[in-house]
């Protein structure tokens, strides 16, 4: 893991060395047992320390969900609140204080579906949260109804005869919305998501995070067909900047450009030709060609597809309050006897 | 009027206690710009004065259509008023469609002005006359003066680079410079005003001082007006004045309790007819360190104000009654979290869409018992446009200090109209007191409650020790910890409710006008105080044994609100619902209170509230408005 970008707020260099135990809370866990929910909370706790942030200055915040309990567990102020709209609190937050560290944990029901819209603007503003998205295609705590992200013609209790819906790509979204980090990880490489989880924290602006996370009670196996240790190398392929794109056991085989259709090049002898990953280009074209690759077709991406600079809205509205003080704080008196005013002796 | 007459008149000057005018024209004429200029030059003259705009939906309706009609009414009188007034003295009317719109209206003998050049059969059409009314004798009961207002206009902007258009929208200043005249009235106040407003578009603001000018001097030269009147200023307490409405106070009501608290206001709102005046204002304050956030929409306004009141901060949300609706699911969040989150609900006609830009009050069970689950909240109104400053401190007072959602129930009535403000001393003004958690011993719990006040501790992110988890899952009652317990619930929903009934420690008693005990005692609440208090203070001086009371903290009822009631034979509720707080009321006290119901997007008339009195006091028969009987709870 690479050394913390010392520009981030809330940094404290004398920081005494914290660990993974001292995020963990006195809260027994309730998700079910084999949930991939637990790996995502366990690599949060591990990557956490990495920030040298202290704890009351992170702050989790949840809508509704089996992913929303995760504020509970994490020792460090968390708000759970209500379906689809942890974004807008957490929004007012970093606003109304741009010093602190805010995460949105947030799922394919409560930050696709209902909040969806939410998720939308936070992107378009670039508001700098950590929006992390469990995906697991389907409804958990309300026990097994179909979401936004469920494949069409899915059987579920709410659709016993099929879905008739098309499903979302969150990133696609994402980058539809302009958001200035977009990335994918699976609950499975707990290395990646880590990883993940940390470069997230690392950008300014909106980071969202797409992670894949296996249901095991509703929507078992929902990703083995590309995350199984066995098949993952030749199934998915991990985006590294300034890399071409290889996947294989011995990463033998390539993705190329035709146009603006990736092919897949079996048994690539060299990288010329071969699609070179740059999460930093402005134009979101080629993430978007990215975020269209899907298994079967073609090995599944994951790591950052998109991170580009940009200024934070918190940090923006910040400067218009700072300039606006900055050349007079206002004061009361002045302001109520602003405008027309006549003395009555 | 075709010429004018070269020579100057002395005309007799009439003394007139109070005048009413209205103004009306199509929603692009400006009237409301002609009303407020007026408003503020009786306001600096000295008078005290109340307006009332009465706005269409439509931002641009068709030219000269019936729904186009945009009207402002004030009253200026040399003695204490509290209303726009009920039936205008004059009535200014830029076309046929604002003559029809508002004739009704006018008190019989009243004087109208209106611009003859409009009447052509077009205009008559668009506003369905059939025979020009300025001709059939329908107007025989007003003074009636016709003036060629759009050809003397054009006349005075003759030589202007302004196309006819644009000299076209001149005529507004035209006519306010005749009535500025009418009432001897100085034009120094408009001038100052159009040289900052236009001072980077010199031609139109030529051509409008022009207009403004030969209005003026039209009055003084023409031989129409046999009278000009003069209204004296009222005798009010000394000190420095402004002109005010409620939007504004309101806004400034809150910059003040961020002043007050020492704590930085964040205003959540999404944009809502007719509440964004206060985004508007409040987004104008950066200097305070305010910031403001237009929302996607409802829900995320009031989610970003519950956001920075968890982040220690004073956490706004401002709407009107269906952005109220789409917040109550977040506002319910506040509730169980316990932050200091203030509401405020600039009600308008309901339900639904309804008439925007019309008012009501009914809004009231709403913010009571519109939401699910035993769900208690503060409820406060202001009563006139300047106490929307005062109530607005109180909100986050009483929020701060008991940690407890708040709603502002101000109306469009209040929100929109104005009233000559006595500007406050800071130094006057209460400070806020409030405090982030302090170290407990052991553990931090954040639902330990204050034995007085039940409030739990504001413990936010930032200080060291206090880490903890909140949200709309049922809390322990100390650790705040997830708690299906069954004891737990009961204990909490009752503390809940409790915390809110205990803020009646901290308000003021009801004040009663009138008689201590007596005949009849006219209850209300919120934007209806101007005309309720007329109405009860000229029965008095008739002789009937009338009080009145005004509430101003409606969730909780001041402590003496039961004793006030029970010391009158009976008791009338006016409202603009059809009987919302009678319902309350009625329950809470088991009193027999009578209801007085409009429902029509419009104030009360004091006149409407007195024939009800009568009614009540057994002097006439049953009185109804001209709607017809309203009340679904007793009376008429």
């Amino acid at each position: 893991m690479t050394a913390p970008a010392t520009n981030r707020p809330g940094i404290v260099e004398d920081l005494p060395v914290l660990t993974r135990k001292d995020f963990v809370s006195d809260q027994e866990v309730r998700w079910c047992p084999g949930c991939g929910d637990y790996s995502i909370l366990a690599q949060m706790q591990k990557m956490l320390p990495a920030l040298r942030i202290p704890r009351e200055n992170i702050v989790f915040i949840s809508g509704i969900g089996c992913s929303s309990r995760f504020p509970y567990y994490v020792e460090t102020f968390g708000f759970h609140s209500i379906h689809g709209r942890a974004l807008t609190l957490a929004t007012g937050l970093k606003t109304a204080r741009p010093e602190l560290t805010v995460f949105v944990v947030t799922g394919d029901g409560d930050g696709l579906s209902i909040g969806g819209n939410h998720l939308l603007h936070a992107m378009r503003r670039n508001v700098d949260l950590n929006v992390i998205l469990f995906n697991n295609r389907i409804y958990g705590l309300t026990k097994g109804q179909f979401s936004p992200t469920s494949e069409f013609g899915k059987v579920t209790k709410s659709s016993p005869y099929g879905t008739t819906e098309t499903p979302l790509n969150p990133l696609r979204i994402a980058l539809a919305a302009g958001a200035t980090f977009a990335a994918r990880t699976i609950d499975r490489d707990t290395k990646h998501l880590e990883d993940t989880l940390y470069q997230a924290t690392q950008h300014k602006g909106t980071s969202f995070v797409e992670v894949y996370q296996n249901c095991n009670i509703f929507n078992d196996g929902a990703f083995s067909a590309f995350t199984d240790k066995e098949v993952r190398q030749e199934r998915m392929v991990y985006l590294e900047d300034g890399a071409p794109l290889r996947f294989g056991n011995d990463r033998e085989h390539g993705i190329r450009l035709n146009g603006f259709t990736p092919e897949v090049v079996q048994n690539a002898s060299d990288d010329d030709g071969l699609f070179v990953h740059d999460a930093g280009v402005a134009n979101p074209m080629l993430a978007n060609i990215l975020v269209g690759m899907d298994y079967p077709a073609y090995p599944v991406p994951v790591g950052i597809f998109r991170k580009v600079q940009a200024p934070s809205f918190d940090e923006l509205v910040a400067h218009q309050v700072d300039d606006a003080m900055a050349k007079g704080k206002g004061d009361l008196g002045e302001l109520l006897r602003s405008g027309e005013t006549w003395e009555v002796s | 009027m075709t010429t004018e007459s070269p020579a100057r008149t002395e005309r007799a000057v009439e003394s007139l206690e109070r005048v009413t005018i209205r103004f009306a024209g199509d929603s692009g004429d400006g009237m409301q710009l002609t009303g407020t200029q007026f408003t503020k030059t009786s306001a600096v003259f000295g008078n005290d004065l109340a307006t009332f705009p009465d706005i269409p939906a439509e931002i641009r309706a068709p030219t000269g259509s019936l729904p186009g009609v945009s009207g402002f009414q004030l009253s200026f009188a040399s003695t204490d008023i509290r209303t726009p007034g009920d039936s205008p003295d004059v009535l200014v009317a830029m076309n046929p469609a604002a003559l029809k719109v508002n004739i009704g209206d006018l008190r019989p003998g009243g004087l109208l002005i209106v611009d003859e050049d409009e009447f052509n059969p077009t205009n008559l059409k668009k506003a369905a006359y059939a025979v020009n009314p300025l001709e059939d004798g329908s107007l025989a009961g007003f003074q009636v003066v016709r003036i060629n207002i759009t050809r003397q206009n054009e006349l005075a902007l003759e030589g202007s680079p302004l196309n006819a258009k644009d000299k076209f929208r001149s005529r507004n200043f035209y006519a306010l410079g005749l009535i500025l005249w009418l009432y001897g009235r100085s034009m120094d106040t408009t001038v100052k005003w159009a040289n900052e407003q236009f001072r980077r578009r010199p031609d139109v603001l030529e051509a409008n001082l022009n207009a403004l000018r030969a209005g003026y001097n039209f009055g003084e030269t023409t031989e129409l007006f046999h009278h000009r009147y003069e209204v004296a200023p009222a005798t009010v307490a000394p000190g420095l004045y402004r002109h005010v409405s409620g939007n504004e106070a309101t806004a400034m009501g809150f910059v003040a309790a961020s002043v007050l608290s020492g704590l930085p206001l964040f205003y959540g709102s999404y944009p809502i007819t007719p509440a964004s005046d206060i985004l508007h204002e409040l987004s104008k304050m950066k200097n305070f360190g305010i910031k403001t956030f237009q929302a996607e929409d409802e829900i995320a306004a009031i989610g970003s104000a519950i956001g920075a009141a968890y982040g220690g901060h004073l956490g706004l949300t401002g709407t009107s009654g269906p952005g109220l609706a789409l917040k109550s699911e977040a506002l319910n969040l506040a509730v169980m979290t316990e932050l200091p989150l203030v509401v405020v609900d600039v009600q308008r006609a309901g339900p639904s869409t309804g008439m925007p830009t019309k008012t009501e009050q009914s809004d009231l069970l709403q913010a009571m018992y519109g939401r699910n689950g035993d769900s208690s909240v503060c409820i406060i109104a202001p009563a006139t446009p300047a106490d929307c400053f005062f109530m607005a401190i109180e909100a986050f007072r009483i929020a701060l200090k008991y940690m407890v959602p708040v709603i502002f129930l101000s109306d469009g009535y209040i929100g929109n109209g104005s009233e000559p403000w006595r500007i406050p001393d800071v130094d006057d003004l209460p400070r806020i007191e409030h405090s982030y958690a302090a170290k407990q011993e052991g553990e931090f719990n954040p639902y330990k409650r204050d034995p007085m006040t039940l409030a739990r501790p504001w413990a936010v992110p930032g200080q060291a020790g206090f880490e903890h988890r909140i949200g709309g899952i049922e809390k322990s009652g100390q650790s705040g910890d997830i708690s299906y317990d069954p004891q737990n619930h009961h204990t909490m929903t009752l503390a809940r409710a409790e915390r809110v009934a205990r803020i009646v420690q901290d308000i003021p008693p009801l004040e009663v006008l009138g008689p201590k005990s007596g005949d009849l005692l006219v209850l209300g609440w919120g934007g209806t105080h101007g005309a309720l208090t007329s109405a009860a203070e000229n029965a008095r001086k008739q002789g009937k044994s009338v009080a009145s009371a005004h509430l101003r903290y409606l969730n909780p009822f001041p402590a003496n609100l039961g004793e006030v009631l029970s010391n009158y034979k009976k008791v009338l509720i006016p409202e603009l619902n059809t009987g919302q707080l009678s319902m309350l009321i009625r329950a809470k006290f088991l009193v027999d209170a009578a209801g007085f119901n409009k429902i029509a997007g419009q104030p009360f008339k004091i006149t409407e509230v007195e024939g009800k009195i009568d009614e009540m006091l057994g002097l006439t028969g049953p009185y109804n408005l001209k709607f017809g009987p309203a009340s679904v709870l007793g009376g008429g």
